[in-house]
């Protein structure tokens, strides 16, 4: 887990910052002295001898109980020390989620064979990101596996301990922590800028769908990665478009990029009038073992409780969500039907929408690489942009700008979560960056610019300028951006 | 089964004498009058037209059998034929001829309202010399010649004026000709075949209309409809030649509806035998004594009654089951609003509730009729405002037909009705909803804001907050100061309207005033006077505005801040709080709370 980044000098070793552990307990389960055991649920890395983790745990509920004196709802969220920080989340009542991550630090050799020196660097750790991402952890635990509490009424602890150790052995090995930044505590949606009339194309195709195939419940329309339409609530939607742009997307993308005779590429069926396929079920209909089985997912947890297939479909960069009640078996016979009712159509929609998506880029004129960087997040639909991260990949998300920059716009967003009202920050870097922070309403907006010599006043009035230029260069698309970046002097 | 005849009687039928031994019964086209002449006249000449101002009676000598009479149009001149050849007029006047034409005519027909004549020509009589009269002129059309089912031998006349009727079709004139079964074609049944008579140019064979029977016909037309009616079974059959049958260059029909009788319909017996309260009695329908006139006339001679073949457009709905083909027949019909706006009601409530598709194929097809009106009006306005110099007369106003169906006729009588409708799954009432707007916009017809009205209404009743912040992301839903207001008042249900309708009065740029009240209100102080500032109207506004809005907020510093603005602004705008506003109280609460000298000097003086 430990990847050393080589820094400035040949000596010295740079290392990003790392999972050490991550827990989960119940101190319910264990209330009495002896049985401290029982309350824990899971544990990562399970080599760690039975007692320490006891203490561990012990610990955390220290911590917790202790604090909680001080404030009752709102107990401690994290804790620092030189070597570590851990982040407690409870997640269901009682339930509580630890994650302890090893601070970045630098090991500087010493001369005459003496042990390198170690320098902890523990204020490069932005609580807010990381706290996001041990509650992303449960989300997305809960979206594949419904609540805790839920499978302990199903099945005692010992139902619950199957599923963590199922789930979590494989999700923590995708956590990349040292790539976790601004984009994790947004928890962002990215939408598809799309005009009026393909927009309302698409509404017609799946209400159109959705009363043909009656079995399906709700459906989702993403372009590109970017979500169009999703028939589930805003949270719900929220957590399945971070699992399908962050793990089933990349697994799939591979077979597409892959050459016409690559062993990757998927088998096309001789049926060429349509480019649609199944992303989860049977990857080929004309397969006689075919597989007709869907993850599960679990939605509406507050209150409807709903368990549902999820069947993702996809033609061309056009890809949808259908969800069908658990409780119904979905069998060949369906999959056909939904592939020959779907993939033809799909297809149609997919180039239609690719050649609307040109037709509006050459209005707003050739692509010009910007002067500046931002990053756009909107509370209110969770509308996310951000220029600074490159295409997500299975792996890491992939930044185009400094470490200590992306610091700061953590920083300027725990600012801005402190307190209500708009604010507008501008932070000069130590390198030649400006770094500038607007909140409007329920609107974050960061720009890095990069203007050597440029003073607080310039770059005021560069941001100023920067909205009108934001404002002509999406013009064309209609996305919430231009509405902030029109609506962030409010 | 009363539901299902879609062809009546007029309600008000001509009335006059019935044909008897001695009271002869005659009609005269071109004026739609029937005479009833008693006594070859002696005992009186009753003349009825379709309206009053046309009837008239008067007295003539008997003078032999009257063969046939009419007036003149206008009813000037009267002319009785008497014997084959001499027309009498009763008044003297004299003749002129003005032209003459030389040919062999089996028999003629003349067409009163298209004033054209045609003649049968040649042996077989199947050759149509067509002659079109246009104020004192006559011009010879192109001839044609009539498809004959089988050619006899030794050549003989063939083609009887029984056969052909002349009428007017979507503009168009047509020869109709009815072309009876032949044992020696293989052709299933009898067909009514168009010949199409354009003012200019040759006259062509367009359409076929499919009998798919044998027997004695006649032939009507109603509202553009052809209109075949079969004795044997009593029935007839109705045909739209616009109703496009995918069958090669030339249009086959089948007939649009199942073959059905026309209404029943009941006489009131009249004459010395008849009692006032006596029952009217069935009338006998599709008996020999009819005689069928074009367009659109049937005349019963042994009754005495004349009416007006009527299409009755309600029972279609039953009918025609292909939805699409339904709106095609009736969007060509007369009277169709409020027929069409009941298939749509029908189509979305009713029991057999039709696919989105469906849906979506009838609101292209009004919305095209509508898109269409809506052009040619533009253009008609565009052309008037041009000045009438330009292409003064070829600029007539577009006539609205019944066919328009615009936003407010479907809100109105299909929409409102539809989504307040209980049992209706509310997903299927948002898409059809969407299905209307998507419809609009693709013939891009501006949606007026009831109709986001109605969608937001739906949304909210059911809680779908989500989906109605899609909507607006998107802009699928039509900025306007309406429906930002309408989005503010949802806020205390769905907070993020509040953001929304701020976005959407921005956006309109003429929104302004609403957006520093809707901020103030808020208690945003700062933020209003942001925006105020943003639009360069802040020399404009009112201070006392904003100094109240931020005394109730209990912030010192926010005010002071606020004061402070206005006091600059109004320095340099050479102006004093007293003279802009009301402000007295707010300048005392800045002394008291600030001190004297924290006021600027000018402000003070």
């Amino acid at each position: 887990l430990i990847s050393p980044r080589m820094a400035s000098g040949m000596q010295e070793k740079q290392y990003t910052p790392s999972l050490l552990s991550f827990f989960i307990y119940n101190p319910k389960f264990g209330p009495r002295e002896g049985e401290e055991e029982k309350k824990i649920l899971f544990y990562h890395p399970i080599e760690i001898e039975k007692n320490e983790k006891i203490r561990n745990v012990g610990l955390c509920e220290a911590i917790v109980q202790f604090t909680r004196t001080f404030s009752p709802t709102n107990p401690a969220k994290s804790l620092h020390t030189q070597k570590n920080r851990q982040f407690f989340h409870e997640a269901e009542e009682n339930y509580w989620m630890v994650m302890v991550v090893r601070n970045p630090m630098v090991e500087k050799p010493n001369k005459d064979g003496k042990p390198p020196t170690v320098e902890y660097q523990e204020e490069e750790i932005i609580d807010s990101v990381y706290g996001s991402v041990l509650q992303q952890c449960y989300c997305m635990y809960k979206l594949f596996n419904g609540t805790f509490s839920r499978a302990f009424e199903a099945g005692g602890v010992e139902l619950l301990t199957q599923k963590l150790e199922k789930f979590f052995y494989r999700y923590l090995q995708t956590l990349h922590l040292q790539s976790c930044d601004l984009l994790d505590v947004f928890g962002g949606i990215s939408f598809f800028p799309l005009d009026k009339m393909t927009y309302l194309k698409i509404q017609s195709f799946v209400n159109r769908v959705e009363e043909s195939l009656s079995l399906v419940k709700y459906t989702a329309f993403l372009y590109n990665d970017q979500l169009i339409w999703s028939g589930l609530e805003q949270d719900d939607m929220r957590i399945l478009y971070k699992y399908l742009t962050t793990s089933l997307f990349p697994r799939h993308s591979e077979p597409e990029l892959a050459g016409r005779d690559s062993p990757l590429r998927p088998e096309v069926a001789g049926n060429l009038l349509h480019y649609g396929r199944f992303l989860t079920g049977p990857a080929n209909l004309k397969d006689p073992d075919a597989k007709f089985r869907f993850p599960r997912i679990f939605v509406n947890t507050e209150d409807s409780y709903e368990e549902l297939h999820l069947i993702v479909y996809k033609a061309m960069t056009a890809a949808v969500c259908f969800m069908v009640n658990a409780a119904v078996d979905l069998n060949r016979e369906f999959c056909e039907q939904l592939d020959s009712l779907v993939g033809p159509q799909l297809t149609l929609l997919a180039s239609d929408i690719c050649e609307q998506f040109n037709i509006n880029r050459r209005i707003s004129g050739p692509e010009k690489e910007p002067q500046f960087k931002f990053i756009y997040f909107n509370h209110m639909n969770l509308a996310e942009k951000s220029t600074i991260h490159m295409r997500k990949t299975a792996s890491v998300s992939l930044t185009s700008v400094h470490p200590d920059l992306m610091k700061i716009l953590g920083d300027i967003n725990c600012d801005f979560a402190r307190v209500n009202e708009d604010e507008e920050i501008i932070v000069k870097a130590m390198t030649d960056y400006w770094v500038v922070g607007k909140k409007s309403d329920q609107r974050e907006l960061y720009v890095i610019l990069n203007q050597k010599n440029a003073n607080l006043i310039e770059v005021n009035e560069e941001v100023k300028r920067l909205d009108m230029m934001g404002m002509d260069y999406f013009t064309t698309l209609k996305l919430s951006i231009v509405q902030v970046l029109l609506t962030a002097s409010v | 089964m009363s539901d299902e005849y879609y062809l009546e009687l007029s309600e008000n039928p001509v009335q006059f004498e019935n044909a008897s031994s001695v009271n002869n019964v005659f009609f005269d086209e071109a004026n739609k009058q029937v005479f009833a002449v008693r006594s070859g006249g002696a005992t009186g000449v009753v003349v009825k037209g379709p309206d009053d101002k046309s009837s008239v009676a008067f007295r003539m000598d008997d003078k032999g059998e009257v063969k046939c009479i009419k007036f003149s149009l206008g009813n000037k001149i009267l002319a009785v034929q008497r014997t084959t050849k001499s027309v009498v007029l009763p008044d003297k006047r004299t003749l002129k001829l003005l032209k003459s034409q030389s040919i062999n005519v089996n028999w003629y027909m003349y067409c009163p309202e298209t004033a054209v004549l045609l003649l049968s020509t040649t042996v077989q009589g199947n050759v149509l010399q067509p002659f079109a009269f246009k104020s004192a002129t006559v011009s010879k059309m192109s001839k044609f010649e009539i498809e004959l089912p089988a050619v006899p031998k030794p050549a003989k006349l063939s083609l009887s004026e029984r056969d052909i009727a002349v009428a007017t079709i979507y503009d168009q004139l047509y020869v109709m000709y009815l072309k009876h079964h032949s044992r020696s074609t293989n052709s299933p049944g009898a067909e009514v075949v168009l010949y199409h008579l354009p003012r200019e140019g040759t006259c062509r064979k367009t359409h076929v209309l499919k009998l798919n029977t044998t027997g004695k016909f006649a032939l009507n037309v109603v509202d553009n409809l052809v209109v075949v009616h079969h004795q044997s079974s009593q029935t007839s059959l109705i045909y739209d030649i616009k109703l496009r049958e995918l069958d090669g260059a030339l249009n086959v029909h089948q007939p649009v509806l199942p073959a059905r009788s026309i209404n029943p319909y009941k006489i009131h017996l009249t004459g010395p035998a008849a009692a006032p309260s006596q029952a009217p009695v069935p009338c006998e329908l599709y008996s020999s004594s009819w005689s069928v006139f074009q367009p659109d006339i049937i005349i019963s001679a042994s009754e005495g009654y004349l009416w007006y073949l009527q299409v009755k457009l309600q029972p279609t709905l039953n009918l025609l089951q292909d939805k699409g083909k339904l709106m095609d027949f009736l969007l060509r019909r007369r009277d169709c609003k409020m027929v069409i706006l009941s298939v749509c009601s029908q189509m979305l409530t009713g029991g057999d509730k039709g696919n989105l598709s469906v849906v979506a194929t009838v609101f292209d097809k009004l919305n095209q009729v509508y898109k269409e009106y809506l052009d040619a009006e533009q253009a008609y306005t565009a052309a008037m405002e041009s000045g009438p110099s330009r292409s003064s007369t070829s600029y007539k106003r577009p006539v609205r037909t019944q066919a328009v169906i615009d936003q407010s006729d479907m809100y109105t009588h299909v929409l409102s009705d539809f989504t307040e409708k209980k049992g209706v799954k509310h997903k299927f009432i948002i898409a059809v909803l969407m299905e209307y707007i998507r419809s609009l916009n693709q013939f891009q017809i501006p949606v007026q804001h009831y109709l986001y009205e109605l969608v937001i209404k739906t949304l909210v009743q059911h809680n779908l907050f989500y989906m109605l912040h899609q909507f607006l992301q998107y802009h699928v839903l039509s900025d306007s100061k309406p429906l930002a207001c309408l989005l503010l008042s949802l806020e205390s249900t769905y907070p993020p309207a509040h953001q929304l309708s701020l976005d959407m009065l921005k956006r309109l740029s003429t929104a302004n005033d609403e957006i520093v009240e809707v901020l103030l209100s808020k208690q945003q102080v700062l933020g209003a006077l942001r925006f105020i500032r943003s639009v360069g109207a802040h020399d404009n506004v009112s201070a006392r505005k904003f100094l109240d809005a931020a005394r109730q907020t209990n912030d010192t510093m926010l005010f002071y801040t606020i004061f402070r603005f206005f006091e600059q602004r109004n320095m340099r705008l050479n102006t004093l709080f007293t003279l802009i506003g009301h402000c007295e109280e707010h300048v005392a609460y800045f002394k008291q709370v600030f001190g004297e000298n924290a006021l600027m000097k000018q402000a003070t003086a």
